[in-house]
């Protein structure tokens, strides 16, 4: 340690780590444990300590190709290996590949006399020649407190434990060692704490009759660390630990849109639908069609050739898919080209982190373009609102980061606090937040959708009566009456008087055409009459001035002659040319 | 403590082994001491092997050894252990099951 420790620290900026493997850990220690340090795992029964143990040896095995030792104080080879197995985790073929050694240090009040002096040097050269015979990098040591049941003396093992982790430092070995925790202190010999590098504390706590594990960093020298509690979850797979969130807010941002799969939805935003990789959140009262406009959504993702993940936690799968068929939504091809993924379970069936898990694991494993959840405020029902809200931000963190839409559907009650959750809960992490609402009206309830926010676009203002029809939502045009927007029979009502004046204003016109159409007749025929009058008038004239003129020749001829025949008379007698 | 050796099986030998890692104090010690024990109360009677297990690292596991110096009654059963350098004889006997030789 002498030398190991100022070497560590001139040659190197920051301690070098070990890593542990297990999801999460490494983001919270900053790389993994102490390397070649020993680091305390401590908690009460059933937090998974020696769980944690092994699985960091695992994973050093496989992911880092670091042999490592296990010595056991409690449990049997056999029995190890068969509580791990349901893990995945094969210790027989570990230890058949020199991989891994275990250990069984079997401790027996009963069989052992103490007399005079002793060190626990057997254990020094059992544990040297484990680390030895397979080179390994990774040491644990499950509960090695084992050993103050076993031997009577305390201040002989309390200088051997100090020992042993001296040794353990020499040796450059990373070493896990467990411990139970004891009332007050981090371990029940208050020894263990101050001679390991790094603490982590394990807790399994019941709140409402939800067990949750939580995991805190208590210390760890010569480096930061995350240091808030942090829940974690014994999986299928081993341990997750689930650190809150990121801590900054600096994701990638997408100008693509996605459409909602209503084209009259899509109108009502400014870009005609949502922002790639933003979350969406839809709430209402139970009934308006939250699913329905979810699974919408799922369709029109599928329908572009991307993949989609629903979560329901109210439907099975087939419910849903017969349901959405009633409306015209039909998932089942998508599912079974593999484009949409229906994970269903009940809320109540794990605690919170596990859904989370559930969710994160899916979506690393499928790699969705979307993501519907339906609906979030179920799981109000497994966690008091603190943990939920928490819970929400860190999967709402989680999908903006991976770029995916996100779509969840929320239930609000009607009642006094309308928007529970939402309002102070989630609402203010979503980019996008549409409101379906039942409008009770005379005697009928019908739905509205209005669009309470849209970040970084317009968006319509109107609230939108919708309907669900055979082939999927359908929204109305806005109809306003006296009193403002109207739905339902009013709207049909109002429509019908709309219909109404319309004709009769049509009427009313058709009536006006027609008189003036009539009066022009009439006018007409007036005006033809006048022409006859005028026509025979002027033929009257016509008549008369062609007479006149006829006469007025005859006469002029006439005059003529008489001038041919008479000498011109120089005063005329023109007065009486007739009298003559 | 004083009881004449009637029912003991003088047939029957024991097997005693003693863990010690290298010459240190403390194993020579129980040692020394283990042999003045067995002389004075098993004597003709015990096999004793001594387990240098800086030698023989695997044998430890076999026994279960963690401190040292150890000494393991193998027969007769049940296995029994003694650990510390063997100074209380008092102790030793009753460890090993020994009832103590009369002292003439």
């Amino acid at each position: 340690m002498q030398a190991q420790n100022p070497a560590a620290a001139s040659a190197l900026p920051k301690l070098p780590k070990s890593p542990t493997g297990i999801e999460g850990l490494d983001e919270i220690t900053e790389g993994g444990l102490p390397l070649g340090r020993p680091t305390l795992i401590c908690g009460s029964a059933g937090c998974g300590k020696t769980l944690m143990g092994i699985e960091f040896l695992v994973r050093g095995i496989q992911e880092f190709n670091e042999p490592g030792v296990l010595m056991a104080f409690e449990e049997t080879v056999p029995e190890l290996a068969a509580n791990v197995a349901s893990l995945g985790f094969d210790l027989k073929n570990l230890q058949a590949q020199k991989l891994l050694r275990v250990d069984h240090v079997h401790v027996d009040r009963s069989e052992i006399e103490e007399t005079g002096e002793y060190d626990l040097d057997g254990l020094f050269i059992r544990l040297g020649y484990a680390i030895d015979s397979i080179g390994a990098k990774r040491v644990v040591l499950d509960t090695i407190e084992a050993l103050f049941s076993g031997f009577p003396n305390q201040a002989v093992l309390r200088s051997e434990i100090r020992r042993l982790f001296r040794w353990l430092k020499d040796r450059g070995v990373t070493t896990v060692i467990t411990a139970e925790r004891g009332d007050g202190s981090l371990t029940r010999q208050g020894l263990e704490e101050y001679v390991s590098d790094c603490v982590i504390l394990l807790d399994n706590r019941v709140i409402d009759q939800i067990t949750t594990r939580r995991l805190r960093i208590v210390k760890y020298r010569g480096s930061t660390h995350g240091t808030n509690e942090y829940p974690y979850l014994i999986t299928e797979d081993g341990i997750s630990v689930l650190p809150v969130t990121s801590l900054r807010l600096e994701h990638e941002v997408s100008d693509q849109i996605d459409s909602s799969g209503i084209p009259a939805l899509d109108e009502m935003f400014g870009r005609r639908g949502f922002y790639h990789g933003s979350s969406v959140l839809i709430t209402g009262t139970a009934g308006t069609a939250k699913t329905t406009l979810g699974a919408s959504f799922a369709r029109k993702i599928c329908q572009e050739g991307k993949r989609c993940l629903m979560f329901v936690f109210e439907e099975s799968p087939q419910q849903l898919i017969r349901n959405m068929r009633s409306v015209g939504i039909d998932l089942a091809p998508f599912i079974e080209n593999g484009l949409l993924h229906i994970e269903a379970s009940r809320p109540t069936l794990n605690g919170l982190e596990r859904h989370l898990v559930t969710i994160h694991r899916l979506v690393k494993e499928l790699d969705p373009y979307a993501v519907v959840i339906d609906p979030i405020t179920n799981l109000i029902s497994v966690g008091n609102m603190a943990e939920v809200r928490s819970m929400l931000t860190r999967l709402i963190d989680f999908l903006k980061v991976s770029n995916i839409t996100a779509v969840f559907t929320a239930l609000v009650n009607t009642g006094v606090g309308r928007a529970e959750m939402t309002e102070e809960g989630v609402s203010s992490l979503v980019d996008t937040w549409v409101s379906v609402r039942d409008l009770e009206g005379v005697g009928e309830r019908n739905r509205g959708l209005s669009i309470l926010k849209s970040r970084g676009m317009a968006h319509s203002n109107q609230v939108r009566e919708f309907i669900v029809t055979d082939h999927g939502i359908e929204l109305l045009d806005v109809v306003i009456g006296p009193t403002g927007i109207v739905t339902g029979a009013s709207r049909l009502t109002q429509q019908l008087a709309e219909h109404a004046q319309d004709l009769a204003a049509h009427q009313e016109a058709e009536r006006r055409d027609r008189e003036l159409e009539r009066r022009r007749r009439v006018l007409e025929a007036n005006i033809a009459n006048l022409r006859t009058e005028f026509e025979s008038v002027e033929e009257e004239l016509r008549q008369i001035t062609t007479h006149e003129q006829t006469r007025h020749q005859t006469l002029q001829s006439g005059k003529q002659r008489i001038a041919a025949a008479n000498p011109p008379i120089q005063n005329p007698p023109a007065a009486n040319p007739s009298g003559e | 403590m004083s009881e004449v050796i009637e029912e003991e099986n003088p047939a029957e030998t024991w097997e005693l082994r003693l863990y010690v890692a290298g010459q240190t104090p403390k194993s020579v010690t129980a040692l020394a001491n283990l042999k003045k024990h067995c002389e004075l109360h098993l004597k003709g009677r015990y096999k004793l092997e001594v387990i240098d297990l800086l030698v023989n690292p695997q044998l430890a596991e076999g026994d279960q050894i963690l401190a040292i110096p150890t000494l393991v009654r193998k027969v007769p059963e049940p296995i029994r252990k003694i650990i510390g350098d063997l100074s209380n004889e008092e102790r030793v006997l009753v460890g090993l099951d020994v009832r103590p030789a009369l002292r003439d």
